[in-house]
């Protein structure tokens, strides 16, 4: 029975299974939206770590050269189906490759 | 304990807290406050003495009250709470929730005034302060109907086409510290009449789920729509469980409206709860000289039977409305709603609201008479506090 429960019907009393809010669509809310500048990101991850929604990932793949390293680091993406917009990301980017941009609608 | 099956002289709150052993609640959860504060501790003797295979949770608030019932429920447990006043404030988030979730508990509230001015005495401003938010609410005139009406709450809340929150008030003191006669349910009938409770979804370690989730609001107004039309649809559930309870136990507790000599009444009074006794005795005494007058009285005052009031009160020529409470800088609060029904009905009837007995404050028969009285001869008041004394007022005040 309870297989059959998501939010994309309702069920009495709203009930839904584990990852049912895989449904709502949080990226409605964002005015703001990261760019993800793809120069002086050293990989370090912590736009992954302190992202409210978790829907910062590395896009497999895509790599940028990072002069200072002297090397490839994999570039990071974001998913709009979730992001809020917060900008923890970019506040929290030590390298300051995260600029946050005004979404036009 | 008596004999089942025939008249105890019991205690209001003791009557009530020993029908609800019957209905078999699994878990309890309840808080002492006065006047409810019998039911809960009786119902904590009952489980201590081990009358009743339940889980009494002692709790630091109302608020833990009703988490623990809300929980208790989710989890597919039978549960039960009381209350009254601050306590059903403080509660007042938790039963959003619970109305929201669908989960069929059942409460009391013993009615009592809301502070401030702090009073302990009965007037239904704590019930209806929360009357928007899903919980079905019966109203007992005596302490017989509040035993009876725990016994349909519990059925109604948890039939399918309804699971929502079901509250029984009874009036403080009034009803929750008189002794009175009352018939206790049979356990049997008890046990054949309610079943056994299964959840329609419930929280399990093995089938983990989540309870009233989050919606966007795409999907917001649908959920919330749910509640409305089930405690619309309630109604006729409530009519069903009610006359199934009177083929069971012989008694005609539950229902939606009692209609009181009103068929052919050219004065038509409408109030709930224990001031029905009072205003049924002055109909009686008046009828007695040839005056045609009656008393329609709310027994489910949620989901609010419209469509049974406004035939019950289609041939009157004036109504009065005899309310506890009241919503300040508008006016009645059962008032308002009558005449809503009536408006769209196309009735013009003249419709008098009347506050009385806030905070305690007796209304005896001459009060009920002088009401009558006064609507008889003409007068119409929107909303009137009724001997309002206004000696006693600061200068401050007009």
């Amino acid at each position: 029975m309870s297989a059959k429960l998501s939010m994309d019907k309702l069920s009495i009393g709203c009930v839904c299974l584990p990852g049912g809010s895989i449904g709502n669509h949080t990226g409605a809310w964002r005015s703001m939206m990261p760019v993800f500048k793809h120069a002086a990101c050293i990989g370090c991850r912590a736009c992954e770590l302190v992202c409210p929604e978790g829907c910062v990932f590395e896009n497999p793949g895509k790599k940028h050269l990072v002069e200072k390293l002297k090397r490839e680091i994999a570039d990071r993406d974001f998913d709009p189906d979730y992001c809020k917009g917060c900008g923890m990301c970019a506040e929290e980017c030590p390298v300051d490759d995260i600029d946050m941009g005004l979404e036009e609608k | 304990m008596a004999p089942q099956g025939r008249q105890e002289i019991l205690e209001g709150a003791m009557a009530v807290a020993h029908a609800v052993a019957r209905c078999r609640p699994e878990v309890i959860a309840a808080y002492p406050i006065t006047p409810q504060t019998h039911i809960s501790e009786e119902l904590s003797t009952i489980v201590a003495d081990g009358e009743l295979q339940a889980e009494f949770v002692k709790v630091e608030s109302e608020f833990g009250a009703a988490s623990v019932c809300l929980g208790a429920s989710a989890a597919g447990a039978r549960a039960y709470t009381a209350t009254s006043s601050q306590g059903l404030m403080l509660m007042a988030e938790v039963l959003w929730n619970i109305a929201g979730m669908r989960l069929p508990v059942v409460l009391a509230c013993a009615n009592r005034s809301v502070s401030a001015p702090l009073s302990i005495w009965c007037d239904h401003q704590d019930a209806d302060s929360i009357r928007d938010c899903g919980v079905i609410q019966l109203h007992a005139e005596d302490a017989q109907e509040a035993v009876d009406q725990h016994v349909i709450a519990f059925k109604a809340a948890e039939d399918r086409r309804v699971l929502l929150p079901v509250m029984v008030n009874l009036d403080g003191f009034l009803l929750t510290h008189v002794f009175e006669p009352v018939e206790l349910p049979d356990q049997a009938l008890c046990d054949a009449f309610l079943g056994k409770y299964e959840a329609l979804y419930k929280l399990d370690p093995g089938d983990p789920m989540s309870f009233g989730c989050f919606t966007e609001p795409d999907k917001c107004m649908e959920g919330r729509w749910m509640i409305h039309d089930a405690c619309l649809r309630s109604a006729a559930v409530i009519e069903e469980v009610s006359a199934a309870f009177a083929r069971t136990f012989g008694r005609n507790s539950g229902g939606l409206l009692e209609e009181y000599k009103s068929a052919d009444a050219d004065t038509v009074l409408v109030a709930k709860g224990s001031i029905c006794g009072t205003i049924k005795d002055v109909v009686d005494e008046l009828r007695d000289k040839g005056r045609r007058v009656g008393l329609v009285r709310i027994k489910t005052f949620r989901p609010f039977p419209r469509d049974r009031i406004v035939a019950a009160v289609r041939g009157a020529k004036r109504i009065a409305v005899v309310e506890k409470g009241g919503s300040f800088g508008s006016g009645g609060v059962v008032t308002p709603e009558l005449k809503d029904a009536l408006y769209d009905a196309g009735l013009r009837i003249p419709v008098s609201g009347f506050c009385v007995q806030l905070g305690g404050r007796e209304v005896a028969p001459d009060g009920i008479q002088e009401i009558i009285d006064r609507v008889e001869k003409g007068e119409q008041v929107h909303y009137e506090y009724f001997r309002l004394k206004k000696a006693i007022l600061p200068d401050l005040v007009p």
